[in-house]
């Protein structure tokens, strides 16, 4: 058991410091999060000054969400980006059947080394834009130690819902070969649903109700409703990061079972 | 295999003696054509990525409708006139990254030693960066933004006052819109030579400027308008055409005529451009591997 966390840690350690590397690509993301952070803002500011208090935030409440996000976008891969490209392709040349003889488990070990990259890109990408967006705007940041920690741990339970779904698109290499389009089909679906293009709250009636109830708002909307104070009770904060921790079980346990169904439709072809 | 082919339709083509640019138009089209032929491949895959991309960029517009079901108007614009604002700026990023939006790999060419192969061939190394794994799915995005735009001036069609020159203006706008973008877009990929894989530097000023364009003027602060009428001038590609067509003056008070400096603007900046892609080109050292 212990050799199993310290396996699963090495390879974290090693996805976080194979990130690290990439110093340019780090600086322009930074760069990238920041200007669209600036965009987003100023189009808030529009649509909450016509109507103040949209979607249960003041402004500087609305703001906070545009620079958060922009801070998590890159560690939770909701735009894409990820190991599930380097994983489908692993599927297409075969070199999944080197990964399947290894003496570790196929999906811890692509969760130690995404959350690895995550960890690294929300040091690298996160803090910078927030810090920016601070300085420039009047952000809802809460003071209360306990309330970043709690958001802490719903970024972590994010992390992990993103991981379970990009692992259920990795796998579908096997049947499809070529990944792309569904990629790109879940990028579409990540950004829309997740709270990125406009925060769920903000959606109509009972669409509004149906989207925030989607796995999708487990790795942004949540968080942020935490960070926000949404979910300020015991109770209600603990209901949050349980619809979190379902969503995660529910579908690391799909990936499970689509990884079963996947490991035997293998033909490793002697070389 | 399809390199196999590419090289061998090369093989054919005798020393250059035509115009350079026909030279790199032909160049284009061989590539483009061998990357259409290899998408074929997974029909599958590339149906989803058409509708996918298509999706993507309707998304945001749905995003801007679920805006304006809480709210009559942003910044002073309704509905209909965002969306000219969004279905021109989203058809010209379309078009310009249709046709030149692969420069952003140059920064993995450059890393992985793979530019050396392009130099070596008879055709303009932009041609090829340009052609480089051409994606053909980007049709979605243009689709899209143009289906948005007819509907804007559909929608729009009785409170304007179309005259000649405003109806020349609407094509004029999308073609001269993706002449900036296309022009950024070599900009940025003169600048991976010098900053290595900074492909995301150049999506925030495409993008970028385009999440920015589909929103009216009056939303941001006005130094933000200046930096992108004056710096990169991504206000001719739909923000100075548009306010002309909609009869509504610039917050920068420039003059109506302005309106239609769009063509002659992507003019002016395809020239930095296109001197900063030689320069960067002349200073490429290969990695050597």
């Amino acid at each position: 058991m212990r050799r199993r966390v310290r396996l699963y840690l090495a390879v974290a350690a090693g996805g976080f410091r194979r990130y690290a590397t990439y110093g340019t690509a780090t600086a322009a993301g930074v760069f990238t999060n920041t200007v669209f952070g600036f965009i987003v803002a100023y189009t808030y500011i529009a649509l909450w000054d016509e109507r103040p208090g949209l979607g249960g935030y003041d402004q500087a409440q609305a703001l906070t969400f545009v620079w958060v996000s922009q801070s998590l976008l890159a560690a939770g891969a909701l735009i894409g980006g990820g190991f599930q490209e380097e994983l489908q392709e692993r599927v297409r040349t075969g070199d999944i059947a080197v990964d399947l003889y290894r003496p570790a488990d196929l999906q811890m070990w692509w969760l130690a080394a995404d959350l690895g990259r995550a960890a690294f890109q929300l040091a690298g990408r996160g803090v910078v834009p927030l810090v920016v967006g601070a300085l420039a705007f009047r952000l809802a940041l809460p003071a209360d130690p306990l309330r970043w920690l709690l958001f802490l741990v719903s970024v972590l339970l994010a992390l992990t819902v993103s991981f379970a779904v990009r692992y259920l698109l990795g796998l579908a290499a096997f049947w499809l070969m070529d990944g792309s389009g569904i990629n790109m089909m879940a990028t579409v679906v990540t950004i829309f649903f997740s709270g990125m293009l406009l925060p769920l709250t903000v959606f109509p009636g009972g669409f509004g109700e149906f989207v925030q109830a989607l796995p999708w708002a487990a790795m942004l909307q949540v968080p942020m409703d935490v960070l926000l104070g949404r979910h300020a009770g015991a109770g209600s904060a603990a209901g949050a990061l349980g619809f979190q921790a379902v969503w995660a079980f529910v579908l690391l346990g799909a990936g499970r079972l689509l990884q079963s169904a996947a490991t035997r439709k293998v033909v490793v072809q002697g070389g | 295999m399809a390199e196999a082919v590419l090289e061998r339709e090369f093989a054919a083509v005798e020393v250059p003696r035509r115009g350079r640019a026909r030279e790199g138009l032909r160049g284009y089209g061989l590539i483009v054509a061998m990357w259409i032929r290899s998408t074929m491949t997974y029909r599958t895959s590339f149906a989803l990525s058409v509708v996918g991309n298509a999706a993507i960029t309707l998304l945001d517009f749905v995003a801007v409708c679920i805006m304006f079901s809480h709210v009559d108007e942003l910044g002073g614009f309704t509905l209909p006139e965002i969306a000219l604002l969004y279905g021109s700026c989203s058809a010209s990023l379309g078009l310009a990254d249709l046709l030149l939006g692969n420069t952003d790999r140059i920064g993995v060419r450059i890393r992985d030693g793979s530019l050396d192969t392009m130099l070596v061939r008879p055709v303009p190394v932009l041609a090829q960066v340009a052609a480089d794994r051409f994606a053909l799915r980007r049709l979605g995005r243009v689709g899209q933004g143009v289906g948005v735009l007819a509907w804007a001036v559909w929608a729009l069609g009785p409170q304007v006052e179309w005259t000649a020159g405003k109806v020349l203006l609407v094509p004029v706008m999308v073609l001269a819109g993706a002449g900036i973008f296309g022009a950024v877009m070599v900009a940025g990929a003169a600048f991976q030579f010098l900053a290595g894989d900074a492909a995301e530097v150049q999506n925030s000023f495409t993008y970028g400027g385009c999440a920015m364009l589909q929103y009216p003027p009056t939303v941001f602060a006005k130094d933000l308008l200046r930096g992108v009428t004056f710096i990169v001038p991504l206000a001719f590609v739909n923000w100075l055409p548009a306010l002309y067509v909609l009869g509504r003056p610039d917050p920068l008070g420039l003059p109506g005529w302005a309106a239609y400096l769009s063509p002659l603007v992507a003019f002016a900046v395809f020239l930095p451009a296109s001197l900063a892609w030689r320069a960067g080109v002349r200073s490429y050292r290969s990695t050597g591997s």
